[in-house]
């Protein structure tokens, strides 16, 4: 079926051909999310914790409170007079404010985090100094384990993202473009299927996409270490359902335009909710309950959390069927629809 | 004699869009092995017509018949047979010339080898290099060979040569001329007049969607009764001599003036130019161009419709 006069093989070919010979593309497809990744893995890179910054307000046993603070080793204690102090409050600069005297004042702001783990640490710091005791032995054991630091949750993102972007914008701006070139008319002139057309992006981009997301775990896992847990059968069965998701989103997406424009507005429309809400930088679970379910629909939401969960928790098929069945629906919903709306003339 | 049947007919053409009619009522047969033409100015509805010929447009009344098959029944069938150069196709720029004539010749069951189609429109010394290298000319050629590598019976050409330089266009016409010589059917739009003198057996004048004249080049032009044009214009915002003057001059048929030029078809040139020249004398008027040439299809157009194919 795949031999050189077979049409299904020469529009791929001709797919990947085109793909090959834009540098563009080949950078927005590999380039571009190892950039991102490398850039945030830095960024992000774990350091040792924050020390708070705590004032003493300046004034009678400001500098004995100071001697006993500075015992304690996450904060960074420094007097000023109250004015500096509570200007530097304000200004996010410094977490708490300790004014000596009896009793002894913090003065902070009980919604910022930083704000309140300072307190508890300095209030500590100041009971213990006159003396409280501990009552219960306890015992630390400290973890840095790979799968829980920033660029473990970043990269599976980036790779869900990028199935994502690469998958609309092949199929989805391939397709308009050729509309728009009058080329789709001119082969709608010849004998050609309309089932091979189609099929030829999808081809097409199982060949892009193997390339994709090797690339980007493989660079995750030698620069920074990033886990594949799970069975890489079930890796590259997530990743090939996604890719299927999106190209039937992109082929929905450029089943009617017919300008560059037109399907660019609306690609964009389709995928900026979904970089914001789907959880690729940051957790999805940072929104508010209500909008949870409408989060959860979204394709991407399920792919990044399979992919996740295939590389970091280490889950197996089983685990994973509800983001499956979530993709499984949009490949099913958007290219049922794309087909019916598209405009072939 | 046994008439062949032909290869397309239609009747009762008719396509709107909202509300401009584009084909406004036409029948038409182009005979197997001709050259048809559709001359026209632009606008003039042949696009909308060769398209509806394709099966590409779905016309809103009357019926189309290619090789005796209709659209809505034989849809592949019909694909298989016809060769298309569409006006706006723009080929993939980053494949080669090979690369893309071999995507074209996999739709076809059966059809030419791809070097042997390259080298008829000859583009074999291109054969690698990428189509958006090629010039304009060369870009038409290959065109032309993504729809003559099936080995069509009918070749649908919609203003190949439009924008192309002389050397590029005479290229393209022997290309034209030899699938022509082989016994295929060519359907040609144009709004060259050259183009359809040259290369058509019949040419139907179109303008607003109608059919205004049909027959061989040399018949259209006889039809105009005189076979040689004067044309000539005055200096700037001088009038020229009132048409009865001007036609009560020896052997001058017809006087159209159209932008500040005047276009007098006439029998002999020897005897009409002296009468001519010696009545602007007489009036004092100057020229300031004169040109004297064998009736074309223009002249006929600018008979028919009072306006010259070129201004649209």
């Amino acid at each position: 079926m795949l031999g050189e006069r077979s049409p299904l093989w020469q529009l791929t070919l001709a797919r990947l051909r085109e793909t090959v010979r834009e540098p563009e593309a080949v950078f927005w497809v590999v380039g571009f999310p190892i950039l991102l990744a490398l850039a945030l893995g830095i960024a992000f890179r774990n350091r040792p914790p924050e020390r708070s910054k705590v004032a003493i307000q300046a004034g009678v046993g400001a500098d004995s409170l100071a001697g006993r603070l500075a015992g304690a080793r996450e904060l960074a204690v420094e007097v000023l007079d109250s004015a500096t102090a509570a200007a530097r409050l304000r200004a996010g600069r410094v977490a708490l404010v300790v004014a000596p005297g009896e009793p002894v004042t913090y003065r902070y702001d009980s919604t910022r985090s930083d704000s309140r783990l300072a307190r508890l640490v300095a209030d500590d710091a100041v009971q213990r100094a006159w003396g409280r005791r501990d009552v219960r032995p306890v015992r630390e054991v400290k973890v840095a384990e790979r799968g829980a630091r920033y660029i473990d949750f970043l990269l599976p993102g980036l790779l869900g993202m990028n199935l994502m972007g690469t998958g609309m914008w092949v199929v989805g701006f391939g397709v308009v473009n050729l509309r728009v070139k009058k080329l789709l008319k001119r082969l709608l002139a010849s004998p050609m299927r309309r089932s091979h057309f189609l099929l030829s992006f999808g081809l097409a981009r199982l060949v892009t996409v193997v390339f994709e997301a090797t690339l980007i775990v493989a660079f995750g896992a030698l620069a920074f270490g990033v886990p594949v847990r799970g069975p890489l059968p079930v890796l590259a069965a997530v990743v090939l359902l996604g890719m299927a998701t999106f190209a039937g989103l992109g082929l929905l997406v450029g089943a009617r335009p017919r300008t560059i424009e037109g399907v660019s507005g609306l690609m964009n429309v389709v995928m900026l909710p979904m970089w914001v809400l789907s959880g690729t930088f940051f957790s999805a679970a940072n929104f508010p309950a209500a909008m949870q379910p409408f989060i959860k629909a979204l394709p991407l939401t399920a792919l990044n959390d399979a992919l996740r969960a295939v590389m970091l928790d280490g889950s197996g098929l089983a685990a994973l069927a509800l983001p499956a069945a979530v993709m499984a629906a949009w490949t099913v919903v958007s290219f049922g629809v794309a087909l019916r709306i598209f405009r072939w003339r | 004699m046994v008439r062949a049947a032909p290869a397309i007919s239609c009747r009762g053409l008719v396509k709107r869009y909202k509300d401009v009619v584009a084909v406004a009522g036409l029948d038409l047969e182009v005979r197997s092995g001709e050259c048809f033409g559709l001359l026209g100015p632009n606008g003039a509805g042949k696009t909308t017509t060769v398209e509806m010929w394709e099966g590409l447009l779905a016309p809103d009344e009357g019926t189309v018949e290619v090789l005796g098959m209709s659209w809505a029944e034989r849809d592949h069938e019909l694909r298989e047979r016809i060769g298309v150069q569409l006006q706006e196709t723009q080929l993939a720029e980053k494949l080669s010339v090979t690369e893309v004539v071999t995507l074209f010749r996999s739709f076809y069951r059966r059809g030419h080898e791809v070097d042997e189609v390259l080298e008829l429109v000859q583009l074999g010394e291109k054969r690698k290099s990428w189509v958006g290298k090629l010039s304009g000319g060369q870009r038409q050629r290959l065109a032309v060979a993504c729809a003559l590598v099936a080995d069509p019976d009918i070749l649908f050409l919609d203003e190949p040569t439009t924008g192309l330089d002389p050397q590029s266009r005479r290229q393209l016409w022997d290309v034209v001329a030899g699938f022509r010589a082989k016994g295929g059917t060519i359907v040609l739009t144009t709004h060259y007049m050259d183009e359809a003198e040259r290369l058509c057996d019949r040419v139907a004048v179109v303008d607003h969607g109608k059919v205004i004249s049909l027959g061989s080049p040399k018949d259209l032009i006889a039809s105009l009764g005189a076979q040689h044009v004067i044309e000539f214009a005055l200096g700037e915002g001088i009038a020229p001599p009132p048409d009865e003057a001007l036609l009560a001059l020896p052997g001058i048929r017809e006087v159209r003036t159209v932008a500040g030029r005047t276009s007098l078809t006439v029998e002999e040139v020897h005897s009409s130019l002296p009468a001519l020249l010696a009545e602007l004398e007489r009036r004092g008027l100057g020229m300031s161009e004169l040109l004297t040439h064998h009736a074309t299809l223009e002249d006929l157009f600018l008979h028919l419709t009072g306006r010259h194919l070129r201004d649209g």
